[in-house]
């Protein structure tokens, strides 16, 4: 049973991807252009040397962090719209101690991390805070938050941490070196610290989920914050503790970008990297342990399509039409998969009953499998 | 409309809901549908009205074979089902309450409509405006507006589920009387679900009796309450007596409601007060809405008074959250199971867990074990690992039952045994009184104004926001106390007005 119902996850992940990627090879043959070199190079942007395959972890660390935060809140049956701009505090926290503080790097790294974690849980938990005690929703909150984060964090480069030579808004002056992230070696650009807190992360999250009381009292919340109170768990709490976790984790992935990506604080350096999360969590429907692995191709392919233009003149916003058509195959597939479920479902019992008849008549003795 | 059911299956996991079912109701014929909690009658009626697909078997509507898996086709071949619940939309009027399930055009012709509604509700009597907003209608009307919006639509079998709770004696009358009118002129069939026997005796013609999923019993009417009991049992059940009251000198006041005004949505009460006192039943009357369930929720903290306090056991809690009331021995309970109660999705073992130990680690093996023995000790039909949905609504209220704190100081219990049989509502009326042995005071309310005749030593009887105290219950009668709850306080002596 738990192989079969490992295919089929495996099978609804994989379906609207096939689907998604499908779709857009049509739109790229309409263009006149080969589809099958287009996904070659997207293979080859992503794995041909341990350089592409870098910027792929790269951006699968930020993704990964945000989308099992993401976990948290959609299990307290939360819509953290939010977590963009979760994840641009995180990294204007980090940058801040990046620019200022004159510490040896290794004091400096974990007081950036834990900064960036800090930053992140504070604006999720204004977010959790003008929900439950001023009754706004988490999405228009999380909206308002996000665009209120990003004007924060123009406003900072443009102005108080903009470079010595002049106004700008493309970036701060470049974070002094004891306060960037080493990379593994130079052929492989990634940071190993991030990696081994991704794992953590997710051990974290899956664990805390499944076997704490913490975790339970986040799922009854989610699914019935009503009867959840009635039952004594402290809804609201719940709510605000989700929200901090999941902030914080967006606040670490904001504090990557800033802190190993870029080097700088940026404009939107998030990226639309909160939003993708939002996806990845709803293709795997909550189950954390299946976050890094889809977490992964999209990072895969969002990584390997940016030497599109270069190659084949093409616009590598053609990932983002992939993306957008990977959204619509979701829904989809999660429609499709709902109404086969209802069907197998009533198609079970039926044959259940016919299997009890036989047994009744004696013809077949037939052991249950399951 | 002539009905045969033949063969019908149906299965929830293990438990066999519909088993080889095969019943004929015959044209204009209103058949009561009969059987305790879990018996299957749901299931049937589900299904019969589209609501439910069937494992197997089939449905021959005027001898042709037909098959629906929702209600739109269900009403398409003259069947509809009212809820007990009426599946009304909260925010039309009910005019476009009463069009919006018409076979019409992309335009509606509301004159038409309008034309219509007020035809029906002349013939049977029902009083409806058609620009009230369906919000502001009490449950009995809306239960009239989806009759007539169901016979609008061409429905020639009507199945009603326990349509008597929660409306008023008056609004009973007039749909037993458009029902049997509908049944004699127009052939209309009426299934009737009912706990309420003394209502099967007053309307149908046919009693069809189930029990463990099965037919076990069919007769014509009239039948006496004991020949109904004996076959929806298979045993007569004595009739409940009062049970002793609570014996304590010293019986302090455990809650205190001092001057609290209650705001709800639609009424308000106004300066009420109130004891309760150690080991004290006290029962509140009165229609749906008129105030019961903001006196309840006021008492435990999910309702905060507009004014005054409210004190348990002498300490002052007014404005203070559930959470506090709980920890200061409160328990409450709510009408709707899976709205308010139990959380659909978790499974027996999580609810346990839940309302049970503070380690921050679960141990699961020995909360399986610590369920397994719960559900056995309050008779809950379940596996610690299903799912609370997949319960009856007797077990629903069972589980809850095990789940409640075991000594709280005072309960406050919303229609503690709606939906529930006889029998499944004499075991929770026992756990009740077991507890009030050790002192814990009752509050609840109900529409079943026997049950409130029965276990309460106070009645507190709640009309339009004002309320009215019956002192001594066992000297109250049901007639007295339907009078009451009808507005009509003057000639009483035994009460007196408390707000």
């Amino acid at each position: 049973m738990i192989k079969r119902g490992f295919i089929v996850q495996a099978g609804f992940a994989i379906v609207p991807i096939g689907l998604s990627l499908l779709i857009t090879a049509l739109l790229i043959a309409a263009t006149g252009t080969d589809p099958a070199a287009v996904f070659a190079l997207v293979w080859e942007g992503a794995f041909r040397d341990l350089r592409t395959a870098a910027q792929v972890v790269n951006f699968w660390i930020p993704l990964t962090l945000a989308a099992i935060g993401l976990v948290v809140t959609f299990t307290a049956g939360l819509w953290n719209i939010g977590v963009e701009g979760q994840i641009m505090m995180g990294a204007v926290f980090a940058s801040w101690a990046a620019l200022t503080l004159n510490l040896p790097h290794h004091l400096l790294i974990p007081v950036e991390i834990g900064l960036a974690a800090l930053g992140g849980a504070l604006w999720a938990a204004l977010v959790g805070f003008l929900k439950t005690r001023l009754g706004v929703h988490e999405i228009f909150g999380g909206v308002a938050l996000n665009a209120l984060a990003n004007v924060l964090s123009i406003y900072l480069i443009s102005g108080p941490w903009q470079p010595p030579e002049g106004g700008s808004v493309r970036a701060t002056p470049p974070f002094q070196p004891d306060a960037l992230l080493p990379p593994i070696s130079p052929a492989f650009t990634v940071n190993l610290l991030a990696v081994v807190v991704v794992a953590l992360a997710i051990a974290a999250v899956t664990i805390a989920l499944r076997g704490t009381r913490w975790g339970l009292q986040l799922k009854a919340t989610g699914k019935n914050p009503a009867s959840a109170l009635l039952l004594g768990v402290p809804t609201t709490r719940s709510v605000m503790s989700a929200f901090v976790v999941c902030g914080a984790l967006a606040g670490v992935a904001g504090a990557y970008r800033v802190l190993f990506t870029y080097g700088s604080l940026r404009p939107l350096v998030s990226g639309g990297i909160g939003f993708l999360g939002l996806l990845v969590v709803l293709l795997v429907s909550m189950r954390p342990l299946w976050v890094p692995i889809v977490t992964f191709a999209f990072a895969a392919i969002l990584s390997g399509s940016t030497r599109l233009r270069v190659a084949l003149q093409l616009d590598s916003s053609l990932a983002g039409v992939l993306q957008g058509t990977l959204v619509l195959a979701v829904l989809l597939t999660n429609g499709m998969r709902q109404r086969l479920a209802a069907r197998s479902k009533s198609a079970a019992r039926s044959s259940a009953v016919q299997r009890e008849d036989v047994v009744l008549t004696g013809a077949i003795h037939d052991s249950r499998t399951d | 409309m002539h009905i045969e059911l033949r063969h019908i299956h149906k299965r929830f996991g293990r438990v066999h809901a519909n088993n080889d079912i095969s019943l004929e109701f015959a044209s204009g014929c209103i058949v009561g549908i009969l059987g305790e909690n879990g018996a299957g009658k749901s299931t049937l009626m589900k299904i019969l009205s589209g609501y439910q697909a069937m494992d197997s078997g089939e449905i021959f509507l005027d001898g042709r074979l037909v098959r629906f898996d929702t209600p739109q086709t269900a009403i398409r071949h003259g069947i509809g089902m009212l809820q007990q619940d009426p599946l009304d939309i909260a925010a039309f009027t009910v005019l476009e309450d009463f069009i919006y399930g018409l076979p019409i055009g992309f335009l509606p012709n509301r004159r038409a409509a309008r034309t219509e509604l007020n035809a029906a509700c002349k013939r049977f009597g029902f009083e409806l405006d058609p620009d009230m907003p369906v919000a502001q209608l009490s449950i009995g009307q809306r239960q009239q507006l989806e009759f007539i919006r169901l016979l609008a639509q061409g429905v020639r079998t009507l199945i009603l589920d326990e349509p008597t709770t929660g409306i008023s004696a008056e609004q009973k009358a007039v749909l037993f009387n458009a029902l049997r009118e509908l049944a004699e002129r127009d052939a209309l069939t009426v299934l009737l679900v009912s706990h309420k026997l003394e209502d099967v005796i007053a309307l149908c013609h046919e009693v069809a009796v189930l029990r463990a999923g099965r037919v076990v019993g069919k007769r014509t009417m009239p039948a006496t309450p004991s020949e109904l009991i004996t076959l929806m049992f298979g045993q007569e059940l004595l009739p409940q007596s009062r049970p002793a009251p609570y014996r304590s000198a010293a019986a302090a006041d455990v809650l205190t409601l001092h001057d609290v005004q209650l705001r709800g949505k639609r009424i308000t009460v106004e300066r009420l007060s109130v004891q309760i006192r150690r080991g004290e039943i006290v029962g509140l009357a009165g229609l749906d809405g008129s105030g019961q369930e903001l006196m309840l929720r006021a008492c435990v903290g999910l309702l905060r008074c507009v004014r005054g306090r409210v004190l348990v056991e002498g300490q002052d809690m007014t404005g203070r959250p559930f959470r506090d009331f709980l920890r200061a021995g409160a328990a409450f309970s709510a009408a709707g199971r899976l709205e308010e109660g139990l959380v659909a999705g978790l499974t027996l073992t999580e609810h346990v867990v839940l309302t049970s130990g503070t380690s921050f680690i679960i141990d699961w093996d020995a909360a399986h074990s610590q369920t397994t023995d719960q559900i056995r000790q309050y008779n809950v039909v379940g596996e610690p690992e299903h799912l609370v949905e997949s319960l009856s609504g007797g077990n629903q209220q069972r589980l809850l039952m095990a789940l409640m704190p075991h000594s709280p100081k005072y309960m406050a219990l919303e229609q503690p045994t709606r939906g529930l049989d006889v029998d499944s509502s004499r075991w929770i009326w026992q756990q009740l009184l077991d507890r009030r042995q050790q002192g814990t005071a009752v509050i609840f309310s109900s529409p079943d104004l026997d049950e409130l005749v029965t276990y309460s030593d106070r009645i507190l009887v709640f009309f339009a926001g004002r309320v009215f105290e019956i002192e001594d219950a066992g000297r109250t009668t049901i007639d007295e106390l339907g009078y009451l709850i009808g507005g009509h306080f003057d000639q009483q002596t035994n009460s007196k007005v408390l707000a």
